[in-house]
């Protein structure tokens, strides 16, 4: 006979459907790693953004020479660094006409200027100790050139910040003894 | 014999409560992060050992540095929306353009710009990833035209309608800049009497 096959044809125990049982548990471990990576990122990348910045603070600029005033300072105490082009620096202790030390040339960094500036502020602070007057440190004059880069200049001021340099000034005036020391180079 | 079953323990763990917290951390990172937008004027900046950080909010920043075609150019920002606003009303005052509403509005979400205040209206009106491309020609600081002082003094006095505090004033100069360069800033803002501003920089060891 024919027989038309429709399905399983009650071949089921019972008829009774059963879905299975689905497992609730879904695994949560590369979403977990998934967050903690972005929360590593985040992290990093918030606490780096944030620029630093330098506080510089400048003596008042009165454009009345009147009422400019020259102040004498003790010339054993000032050292003078002229800032030049292609990241070169000239330094001297005391008065150009005649120096204590230098006029010479030195390189950024801590061997070069670095070690320089924390042996004059040695050797000033002792001076002025024998003077009776052991808190007047060392003086700089930092004197960038028309050739200096932004960077000689936060460079040299970085370093007043590690050597403990309280005292300086940026005078981006020159005398013609000055000059020629430049033009030599 | 009764055999002894060794209970199979499961290797994996509930996951739910590290993932609750992970995502509330992610969340909060999320939203206090504050996006970094391409800058209008890219500058190198030169490093240096100190920590302090800039302040966030009553802050000028005065960005120098060179554009495409090697010319030293000066880019102005202000942070604070209340601030801009008000800023911008006060330069529109000054230099005889008008600005909407609309154009204060977009103004204060905006970033640096630098561009005469004449031409500042098409800048408003660009979309954010335009501006970046538009090239923009540096504000005129020159004697005759020092436009840089005006938005200077306006901002300040904002500053101080606003928060009733003294606006800081930062430099962010290109490593390679020039002196010179630096140096008419720093009298630009001397003559106004600010003598204490700061120097943006990035970051590094004692030890270079």
């Amino acid at each position: 006979m024919a027989e038309l096959n429709t399905g399983d044809g009650g071949g089921g125990k019972g008829g009774k459907v059963r879905s299975k049982k689905q497992n609730s548990k879904v695994d949560l471990t590369a979403m977990v790693d998934l967050a903690f990576l972005l929360i590593t990122f985040f992290m990093l990348t918030t606490s780096l953004s944030k620029p630093q910045s330098m506080d510089l603070s400048l003596p008042d600029k009165d454009d009345d020479p009147t009422k400019n005033k020259d102040i004498k300072v003790d010339e054993n105490r000032t050292m003078t660094v002229i800032l030049g082009e292609n990241n070169k620096m000239i330094y001297y202790m005391g008065l150009l006409a005649s120096p204590i030390a230098g006029p010479k040339d030195i390189t950024y960094g801590k061997d070069g200027i670095r070690r320089e500036v924390l042996k004059r502020k040695k050797s000033v602070l002792e001076y002025s100790a024998a003077l009776g007057k052991p808190k007047n440190g060392i003086i700089v004059i930092i004197k960038p050139t028309k050739k200096s880069t932004y960077r000689n200049l936060v460079d040299m001021l970085d370093e007043m910040a590690i050597a403990g340099v309280d005292t300086y000034a940026i005078v981006p005036e020159f005398t013609p003894e000055e000059t020629n020391l430049i033009d030599k180079k | 014999m009764a055999k002894i079953k060794m209970k199979k323990k499961s290797t994996s763990t509930d996951m739910t409560a590290m993932c609750d917290v992970a995502f509330l951390l992610l969340t909060f990172f999320i939203l206090t992060a504050t996006a970094k937008v391409p800058e209008a004027l890219p500058v190198d900046m030169p490093s240096s050992t100190v920590q302090s950080k800039l302040p966030d909010s009553d802050l000028a920043i005065i960005t120098i540095g060179k554009g495409d075609d090697g010319k030293s150019k000066v880019f102005f920002d202000i942070k604070g929306r209340e601030i801009r606003k008000r800023t911008l009303e006060g330069m529109g005052a000054k230099f005889g353009v008008t600005f909407s509403e609309d154009d204060k509005t977009k103004f204060a979400l905006m970033d640096d710009f630098g561009v005469p205040v004449t031409n500042l209206k098409q800048i408003i009106d660009m979309k954010a990833s335009d501006r970046v491309k538009a090239n923009q020609p540096g504000i005129p600081i020159d004697s005759l035209d020092n436009q840089l002082k005006e938005w200077l003094l306006v901002a300040r006095r904002a500053s101080i309608d606003i928060d009733d505090k003294e606006l800081q004033i930062a430099i962010k100069g290109d490593a390679k800049e020039q002196y010179p360069q630096i140096k008419k800033i720093m009298d630009i803002l001397q003559d106004q009497k600010i003598n204490s501003f700061n120097l943006v920089t990035g970051m590094r060891g004692k030890d270079f």
